[in-house]
C-alpha cells in the first residue's frame, strides 16, 4: 500500500496533494525561495510580527534583569514547589525543538521526501526553542554567572560535576542537541548561501552570504562527501534527538517524589515532544505559506501528514497518562496513589481536566478527513495542543511537588508577575528570532526542492 | 570560443549544460574518451555523475567512526578518572567507577565528537572555506547555484589538447564551451 508509507514516486491519486505543484522549474524554485529574501520589502506581517515579538523579548531582557538584581524571590517558586514555571517551561521548550530534528533527520533516513519543504524552518525553531529552553536552567541557579561550574574543567576547587546526577546529564544533553543541531543547520544551508551569493545584487549581500557560504561551487565530488556528511548527521541525530527529551524524563524519573518515579517517562516524554514540536510546526507552517505565497512547495499534503503525526504521537501520549494512572493504582503504594487523587480532585484539578481535553479530547477531531484538509482546523488544533502540552508539564511538576511526604510541608504555588513576563519574553524571543530568520535566510531548503523538480530524476541511458 | 588574454595559464575548459541528463551522459563519454581531471558543478547533487567521473568512496564514513570513538573514550575516561581516581568519593560504600551511571555523558559525547568530525572532516576534506576558485571565472557560472550544469575538464590533464578537447566538449551536446582562466 502506496499510502502507509507516503511513497514519493506515488501518484497524487483523488484527494491528494503532490509534494510539489507541477510546473515548477529548477529556476522557478531557486527564484520564488531566494527572491523572498533578496527582494528585501516584506509584508505587514512581517513588521508587524517582528515589532510585537521584538517588543515581547526586550520584556524578556526587564525581567532577567530584574531577576539578576532581586534574585529567584521574584518568581512563585518555594518550599516544597522549587521548580515552577523556569522548569515547566524549559521542558516546554525543549520539547518543541523535537519536530525540527525529526523533521530534518529521521524523515531523510525514512526517505519521505515530504519533509523536504519544511525542514529548514522547522530546524530553526528547533535551534530558537532550545535557545529559550537553555535560559531556563541557568536563570534558575540563582547565580547563573556560576553557571560554567557545570563543564568539567580542571580548577583550583578541586572539584568535579556530578556524574551520576540527571541534571548535569541534561547539561551534556542539551549543549550537544544545541550543538549537533546548529551544525546540520548550517551544513544544509551551505548551498543555499552560495546561491544567494550568486544571486545578491547589493555588495555587502555578496560578501556576507559569500563568506557564510564558505565558497562553495557545487563541485561533484564536493556533493559526493557533502551527502555523506549529510546522512550521517542525520543517523547521528536521529538517537540523540530520543536521548536529549530522555534525558529530561530522567530529571523527574530518577527522582522519589510520586507522580515522577516511573518507567514510562523516557518514551512518554519524547512521544510528548514530537507531539508539541509537529504542533509548533503547523503553528508556523500555516501562516507562513500563506503570508508569502509557498502552497505550492508547502502543500496540502504536508499539512495532512503532519497532521498524522500529530494525531499518532497524540495517541501515545494518552497511553503514556493512562498508564501513569496505572501504576499509581496497581502499585498498591499511598503516596502514588493520593498523588493521582489530588491531581483528578485537588486544588490544581482544573489544570489536569484541562489537560485532557486539550490533549486527548482535542486531537481526537484528526481522525476527520475534513479537518486535516482545513488550514484553520488544523491551525486551531495545534493551538489547543500546545496549551495543552504545556499544561501536562505544570501538572507534571506543580502537582507532585506541593503535596510532599509529610502534610507539614504541604504547599501551593502560584506563579507571580514576573513569571508570566519571562514566559512571554521566551515567546517573544523565539518569534522575533523566526522571523529574523525568515528575513536573511532561504525558509525552504533551495537546493533539496530543485531535486523534487521532475526533470532532475536522471534517465538511464543504457540500463 | 573565447580567447583568454595571453600570459594567463588556463585551468581548463569549460562546457555549459542545461539538462542534468546531458551532463551525466557527457561526463560518461568523457571518462570513456580517457579524460581523469575532470569534475562537474552542479546545482543540487546527482548521485549519476559520482559514477560518471569516476570518484571512488569517500573516506568520510571512517574519519566519523574515529570521532565517535574519541568521543565514547573521553566520556568514559573522564568520568572514570574524576570520581575514582582525582577525587574518590565513598557514598555509601558504592563502587567508586559506577560506570552505568556514565553512559549517558558518554553517549552524548559519542555523538557530539562524531558529529563535529563529520562536519568539519566534510568541509576540510573539500578545502573549504575556499573563497576564490578559477571556475568561478566561468562565464554565467553564477547559475551554477541555479539551473545551469558544468563540466570541466582541467589542462594538467595529460590527455589536454586545447583545440582537440574543445571540440570534443562541443560533440557532446554543450550548449557553450569556454577557456576558464587560472
Amino acid at each position: 500500500m502506496s499510502d502507509t508509507f507516503d511513497r514519493p514516486d506515488a501518484p497524487p491519486g483523488p484527494g491528494r496533494a503532490p509534494i510539489l505543484e507541477p510546473g515548477h522549474t529548477f529556476a522557478s524554485v531557486t527564484d520564488k525561495i531566494s527572491s523572498i529574501v533578496l527582494r528585501g520589502r516584506q509584508p505587514l506581517f512581517w513588521l508587524v510580527g517582528f515589532f510585537v515579538a521584538f517588543l515581547l523579548a526586550m520584556g524578556l531582557l526587564v525581567s532577567l534583569g530584574v531577576l539578576l538584581l532581586r534574585g529567584v524571590g521574584i518568581w512563585g517558586i518555594n518550599q516544597p514547589v522549587a521548580w515552577g514555571f523556569d522548569i515547566i517551561n524549559f521542558v516546554w521548550w525543549i520539547g518543541i525543538g523535537h519536530a525540527g530534528t525529526l523533521i530534518s533527520a529521521i524523515l531523510l533516513l525514512l526517505r519521505q521526501q515530504w519533509r523536504t519543504s519544511i525542514n529548514r524552518f522547522a530546524e530553526a525553531m528547533t535551534l530558537f526553542a532550545v535557545a529559550c529552553a537553555a535560559l531556563y536552567p541557568v536563570m534558575h541557579m540563582g547565580r547563573p554567572w556560576l553557571a560554567y561550574w557545570l563543564v568539567p574543567y580542571p580548577n583550583s576547587m578541586s572539584l568535579w560535576p556530578q556524574w551520576r546526577s540527571p541534571l548535569v546529564w541534561d547539561v551534556f544533553a542539551i549543549s550537544t542537541y544545541a550543538t549537533v543541531s546548529a551544525l546540520f543547520w548550517f551544513v544544509g544551508l551551505i548551498p543555499d548561501l552560495a546561491t544567494l551569493r550568486d544571486r545578491a545584487r547589493s555588495k555587502a549581500a555578496q560578501i556576507i552570504y559569500g563568506m557564510l557560504a564558505l565558497g562553495w561551487r557545487g563541485s561533484a565530488l564536493h556533493w559526493h562527501r557533502y551527502e555523506t556528511a549529510y546522512l550521517l548527521l542525520a543517523g547521528l541525530s536521529t538517537p540523540l534527538v530520543i536521548s536529549v527529551h530522555t534525558v529530561v524524563s530522567l530529571d523527574f524519573a530518577i527522582g522519589i517524589i510520586p507522580g515522577w518515579h516511573a518507567t514510562i517517562f523516557p518514551p512518554y516524554f519524547v512521544a510528548g515532544a514530537i507531539y508539541a514540536g509537529f504542533a509548533m510546526v503547523l503553528l508556523l507552517a500555516i501562516p507562513l505559506r500563506k503570508v508569502y505565497g509557498l502552497e505550492g512547495f508547502i502543500t496540502m499534503r504536508h499539512l495532512q501528514n503532519m497532521a498524522k503525526i500529530l494525531l499518532a504521537t497524540g495517541l501515545i501520549v494518552c497511553y503514556g497518562y493512562a498508564m501513569e494512572a496505572f501504576f499509581a493504582w496497581y502499585s498498591g503504594n499511598t503516596y502514588e496513589a493520593s498523588m493521582l487523587l489530588n491531581r483528578l480532585k485537588g486544588p490544581y484539578a482544573p489544570a489536569y481536566w484541562s489537560l485532557l481535553l486539550c490533549n486527548l479530547a482535542a486531537p481526537q477531531l484528526l481522525w476527520l478527513k475534513r479537518v486535516r484538509n482545513s488550514p484553520l482546523m488544523l491551525f486551531l488544533v495545534s493551538i489547543v495542543v500546545s496549551i495543552g502540552m504545556w499544561l501536562e508539564r505544570f501538572v507534571i511538576i506543580v502537582t507532585s511537588l506541593h503535596r510532599d511526604f509529610l502534610p507539614s510541608s504541604w504547599g501551593m504555588y502560584t506563579p507571580t508577575f514576573w513569571d508570566w513576563s519571562t514566559f512571554l519574553g521566551t515567546i517573544g524571543l523565539f518569534l522575533a528570532l523566526l522571523f529574523l530568520f525568515i528575513r536573511f535566510l532561504p525558509m525552504i531548503s533551495i537546493f533539496e526542492m530543485r531535486t523534487l523538480v521532475p526533470e532532475a530524476k536522471i534517465k538511464e541511458e543504457e540500463a | 570560443m573565447n580567447n583568454g588574454a595571453p600570459g594567463v595559464p588556463l585551468y581548463g575548459l569549460m562546457a555549459e549544460f542545461t539538462d542534468p541528463n546531458d551532463l551525466v551522459a557527457a561526463a560518461r563519454r568523457a571518462r570513456d574518451a580517457g579524460y581523469k581531471r575532470m569534475d562537474a558543478y552542479t546545482p543540487f547533487p546527482i548521485h549519476e555523475l559520482t559514477e560518471a567521473l569516476g570518484f571512488r568512496r569517500t573516506k568520510l564514513p571512517l574519519l566519523v567512526l574515529a570521532g565517535g570513538l574519541l568521543g565514547c573514550a573521553t566520556g568514559l575516561f573522564l568520568q572514570w578518572f574524576s570520581t575514582a581516581v582525582h577525587y574518590p568519593l565513598n557514598v555509601g560504600g558504592k563502587p567508586l567507577a559506577s560506570w552505568p551511571m556514565y553512559v549517558p555523558i558518554t553517549f552524548e559525547l559519542t555523538i557530539l565528537f562524531a558529529a563535529l568530525f563529520a562536519v568539519f572532516g566534510m568541509i576540510g576534506m573539500n578545502g573549504l572555506p575556499m573563497p576564490y576558485h578559477p571556475v568561478f571565472n566561468a562565464p554565467r557560472f553564477a547559475l551554477a547555484s541555479r539551473d545551469l550544469f558544468f563540466l570541466c575538464i582541467e589542462a594538467r590533464d595529460p590527455l589536454f589538447e586545447l583545440d582537440k578537447t574543445g571540440r570534443f566538449l562541443a560533440s557532446l551536446g554543450a550548449r557553450a564551451v569556454s577557456e576558464v582562466e587560472e
